[in-house]
């Protein structure tokens, strides 16, 4: 008797609302955190949530093709932390 | 050109092909044919890929590569369920409004040399709650971990049950 | 059958994602309260690591069962995207964790102890 609209207007709305809601929380965390190590972790975990919210927002609009994007997304989030803690602890990126 | 370079070239070129198909599969089967535009560009990208960089894939002197693989997903199995148990922890830590925490920080040795078990047991012990990995030493195998209270520390000092598990995978035979 | 399927599948991944959301909430709750830069990456790289997989794992079973339950089979199988989606967050989201902390490690930042101020 649960029908797809019922579940993509009244289960998955909520939802994304909510991880938006925590994306603001983690600013603070951004923006306050005494050191540049505080800041990076914090984008990290923007970038994590910004995945799952790509995902639910396909579901929403009927896209079920926005699978493509935060894959691509979930790479660059992950080759950006590493560059960011390479060059914080050596000074360069790539050294011959 | 050995056998064992044609054999690392042909098993990458067939990964990323099988690849290639799932990902722009949805766009093919659906016209009904498929067609020869798709599947000559997948043919020649994956011919490319494979040629440059086929040794990142297939080392050269694995050896009885398919009983250690069977073994990790028995292993993957156990692991997964403790991940699930001990992320409850975790969250009762920070919802608590004491936080009981006591960080500290310490170091092991293991006999593990190999890159894949270093790396196996480097990502289990920062996906189980209470520990995170701070640096290897590939030629020691020395560990540098951060627990979080004392009861995971001991459960990786005293105890020693991921190392056995993980020790059982690649060590035996 | 299918009506079984029907009745007891979308309970399950309501549940399954909201257990995914409360540990997603306690990974964002561990940023803000913890009082060390160690122990915030305890909080956030493993509780917000496993509230993923369940929400997105969540979804995989939605998109299978209930999305196009009379489709053929080319259309159905789209989902496997999101496997390589949990394979791939299971393996990189704690090297980052792990290579970030490293980094803090050797340029000097100090641990807490028990009974420090709030750094």
């Amino acid at each position: 008797m649960i029908e797809e609209v019922f579940m993509r207007e009244q289960v998955f709305l909520p939802i994304a609302l909510v991880i938006a809601f925590m994306i603001l929380l983690c600013l603070y965390r951004a923006a306050l955190g005494p050191g540049v190590f505080n800041r990076v972790a914090a984008v990290n975990v923007i970038g994590t949530k910004t995945i799952v919210l790509l995902v639910l927002i396909g579901y929403i609009f009927d896209r079920p093709l926005f699978f493509d994007i935060s894959l691509l997304y979930a790479l660059l989030n992950f080759i950006g932390t590493i560059a960011f803690a390479k060059y914080l602890e050596r000074g360069e990126i790539w050294s011959r | 050109m050995s056998a064992g370079k044609g054999f690392g070239i042909l098993v990458t070129f067939c990964a990323m092909f099988l690849f290639w198909l799932l990902l722009s599969g949805y766009i093919i089967t659906e016209q009904g044919k498929l067609d020869v535009f798709h599947v000559g560009a997948g043919v020649i990208s994956s011919a490319i890929v494979a040629l440059i960089s086929h040794d990142l894939l297939v080392k050269e002197k694995g050896e009885k590569m398919l009983s250690k693989s069977f073994r990790f997903l028995v292993y993957l199995v156990w692991e997964l369920w403790q991940i699930v148990l001990a992320n409850f922890d975790v969250a009762y830590r920070v919802l608590h409004p004491k936080m009981p925490i006591d960080p500290l920080i310490i170091d092991f040795e293991t006999p593990l040399r190999s890159d894949f078990a270093l790396v196996t047991l480097a990502n289990s012990i920062t996906l189980t709650p209470g520990t995170i990995t701070i640096s290897v030493d590939p030629e020691k195998g020395k560990f540098l971990v951060h627990a979080i209270a004392k009861k995971p520390a001991d459960a990786l000092l005293v105890d020693k049950t991921m190392q056995k598990k993980v020790a059982e995978v690649y060590m035996v035979g | 059958m299918v009506e079984i399927i029907g009745t007891i599948l979308p309970p399950v991944v309501i549940v399954l994602m909201a257990v995914g959301l409360f540990f997603m909430l306690a990974g964002a709750a561990g940023l803000l309260r913890f009082p060390d830069f160690y122990t915030r990456l305890h909080a956030t790289g493993k509780c917000d690591t496993l509230g993923e997989v369940l929400i997105i794992f969540g979804l995989l079973l939605y998109h299978f069962f209930i999305y196009s339950p009379g489709a053929e089979l080319s259309v159905k199988l789209v989902p496997v995207k999101l496997l390589f989606l949990i394979a791939f967050i299971f393996l990189a989201n704690p090297t980052a964790t792990h290579a970030i902390m490293k980094a803090a490690y050797n340029t000097g930042v100090k641990p807490w102890k028990k009974g420090d101020a709030r750094m």
